[in-house]
């Protein structure tokens, strides 16, 4: 009988927890997600990855988890053999030497070992994939963050108000959403002729509020005539006060699963963005870019800087849906634990 | 009907007019001055002014407005500044090769997404169906570009069974040659969405009375699943197709773009990349004027798919 009372007295949140813990699939999603999230901390932060822009291996270095040089290392290393001494070449002694240090000095970094291989320039593909999907993530996510803050404060002003401002938002969202998004990016992108991280957070957060207001506008017509509102009126509190101290928690939760949905978005939209040259600027490394590069070496035979975006991103954005799915079942209140 | 018809185009102005004032104040105002983009970095001032007269850019902004207005009713839109080609031409031209891609796409797409969505409905809750699902999930993941990267290398240039890329002039060879391998991709883009879609507006349907009282009254699971759920599941379905008729055409950029298809999406982006902006205006207009016109159809289409919905 207790049990049951604590039931009823759990928040919305506990609630909404207790079930996505008992979802095994929602679990491990989110630890593949905290995984990435973690592993974008430890490279903003330098802790990882800071130094993948260094030589470590020769160029296109096929991937291996073996220590030694391997047999195709040393094959694609040995680059055109040294051409035979002039015999009137006064300087031969001193190439010969140079040449022997040439050679003891690349010998060191080929050493190394490379599990993704290594890139045009000899950067690990490993260390260029993390340093790429700190770019893309937190593109991805700050972009959602600022949509779906934009479409949160748009939808909850437009909902509470109602009348000619919820006219005008509502003519605001026709008019984006006859635009279809992604011609909506390449316009934007048009217009903004700065490339740069910035520029690219602006244009997918500027472009994705509609998704956010749509839904975030229904929860505020639904909530505003409530009694609790209705109580908060008659103690005094402000239209600002109700809207975000009083409703918005109640309504949270719906920002909270299309910050997810919008993230999984954006970050397949990031890549696509940097592919074509309108996203990330040159010397920022992201999957998009890293895509874009692989895409030529294919042709000759180098798969793994394709596989390793290719993959890393397929395993971050599987989970996130996942997760975001699992989320909306889990905060859905019409759902019954 | 005719006042409804009527009723909806009315209303489409606000919208129109607004989509308007947004490619303006975009372009002619967030923009910068087009001059610059047009004359290059080493420009003289006099050459400036000059392009700047031509453009009409020195004209004061209400000026300029009323000229883009005329351009979209009149549905002249200039020259292209990088071929100056006129852009009605640019737009016209590229409409055919964009269609030949994206109507056996969009065929295909929703014939085999409906089939396997009543497929994975009627065996819900199984093996097949979460396995299903979760294929979908990962297929989503994938990125577009990954799709057409890996098909492109290993079945056009590996395997040799489709060209790597082009377009030629005769429709036929642009159908049965050029157009397969971009279809699959597109296919195998498209698909997975499409059927998670399509399942949830079948499962909608599946638990509703009648489909119960269909069953009970002893038809044939067959006919329960095509005819009393697929008929209910085909007004979301329908919305669905028409509402990304005009997205898809867009949409397919990418595949255009690697598969050298001179369409309206390559156009976008080429116009993208040399600041083309009369291009890029004139597409955006008449995408989205599409695009009312064919939520409008989906409206119609309704009514004769399902008698019980009455326009008003």
């Amino acid at each position: 009988m207790s049990a049951r009372l604590n039931d009823d007295a759990a928040g919305l949140w506990t609630l909404a927890w207790r079930r996505l813990r008992a979802d095994r699939v929602a679990m491990v999603a989110l630890a593949i997600v905290a995984a990435f999230l973690v592993m974008v901390v430890a490279s903003a932060t330098g802790l990882v990855a800071a130094d993948w822009e260094e030589e470590v291996g020769i160029n296109y270095a096929p991937p291996t988890f073996v220590g030694a040089e391997p047999a195709a290392m040393a094959a694609a290393a040995a680059t055109g053999q040294p051409a035979p001494d002039n015999p009137f070449d006064p300087l031969a002694a001193e190439i010969r030497a140079l040449r022997a240090q040439l050679g003891t000095e690349q010998a060191a970094p080929r050493r190394a070992t490379l599990p993704f291989g290594a890139d045009k320039w000899g950067h690990d593909v490993i260390k260029k994939t993390i340093k790429g999907g700190e770019t893309s993530i937190v593109v991805g996510l700050v972009a959602a963050l600022v949509a779906v803050g934009l479409g949160t404060l748009v939808g909850a002003v437009s909902g509470f108000y109602g009348g000619i401002v919820d006219d005008l938002c509502n003519w605001f969202y026709n008019v984006f959403t006859s635009i279809p998004s992604i011609l909506m990016i390449l316009t934007v992108a048009a217009v903004l002729q700065h490339k740069g991280v910035t520029t690219i957070v602006l244009i997918l957060g500027l472009t994705g509020w509609t998704g956010p207001y749509r839904l975030i506008r229904a929860e505020y017509l639904r909530h505003k005539a409530r009694e609790y509102v209705l109580a908060a009126d008659a103690i005094g509190a402000s239209n600002a006060r109700k809207m975000f101290a009083h409703i918005f928690p109640n309504v949270s939760h719906v920002a909270l699963v299309q910050l997810s949905i919008l993230a999984v978005g954006f970050i397949k939209a990031e890549v696509i963005l940097s592919f074509l040259g309108f996203g990330v600027p040159v010397g920022v490394v992201s999957w998009g870019s890293m895509l874009n590069e692989a895409q030529n070496e294919l042709l000759l035979g180098k798969w793994w800087q394709l596989s390793a975006a290719a993959v890393a991103m397929a395993v971050l954005v599987t989970a996130f849906s996942l997760l975001a799915d699992a989320l909306r079942d889990a905060l859905d209140p019409k759902v019954k634990a | 009907m005719l006042a409804f018809v009527l009723r909806r185009l009315w209303q489409m102005l606000p919208t129109m007019l607004g989509v308007v004032l947004l490619v303006f104040v975009l372009f002619n105002w967030v923009g910068g001055d087009p001059a610059y983009i047009l004359a290059g970095k080493m420009s003289s001032p006099e050459a400036i002014a000059n392009i700047r007269r031509q453009l009409g850019v020195d004209e004061p902004y209400p000026v300029q407005l009323w000229i883009f207005v005329k351009q979209v009713l009149t549905f002249d839109f200039g020259q292209s500044w990088a071929t100056g080609e006129p852009v009605r031409q640019v737009i016209g031209s590229r409409l055919g090769p964009s269609l030949t891609v994206l109507v056996p796409l969009t065929v295909l797409e929703t014939l085999i997404g409906v089939a396997l969505a009543l497929a994975v409905a009627f065996v819900r809750g199984s093996l097949t169906d979460r396995a299903v699902m979760i294929a979908c999930t990962v297929g989503m993941s994938i990125s577009i570009l990954v799709y057409i990267i890996v098909f492109q290398y290993g079945l056009a240039y590996k395997l040799g069974l489709f060209p790597v890329q082009g377009w030629g002039d005769s429709f036929a060879v642009n159908l049965l040659r050029y157009a397969p391998l971009p279809i699959l991709i597109g296919l195998a883009v498209s698909l997975a969405p499409t059927l998670r879609l399509y399942r949830s507006f079948v499962l909608d349907e599946v638990n509703q009375d009648c489909v119960r009282t269909a069953r009970a009254k002893g038809l044939p699971e067959r006919r329960v699943m095509w005819v009393h759920v697929l008929r209910n599941a085909a007004i979301p379905i329908i919305t669905h197709v028409m509402a990304n008729l005009p997205a898809l055409l867009i949409g397919a950029f990418l595949l255009e773009r690697f598969f050298g298809i001179p369409g309206i999406g390559r156009e976008v982006i080429l116009a993208v990349e040399r600041s083309d902006f009369p291009v890029i205006k004139a597409v955006t207009v008449c995408v989205a004027a599409a695009t009312m016109v064919f939520n409008l159809l989906a409206d119609l289409l309704y009514q004769a798919v399902d008698p019980r919905v009455r326009l008003a």
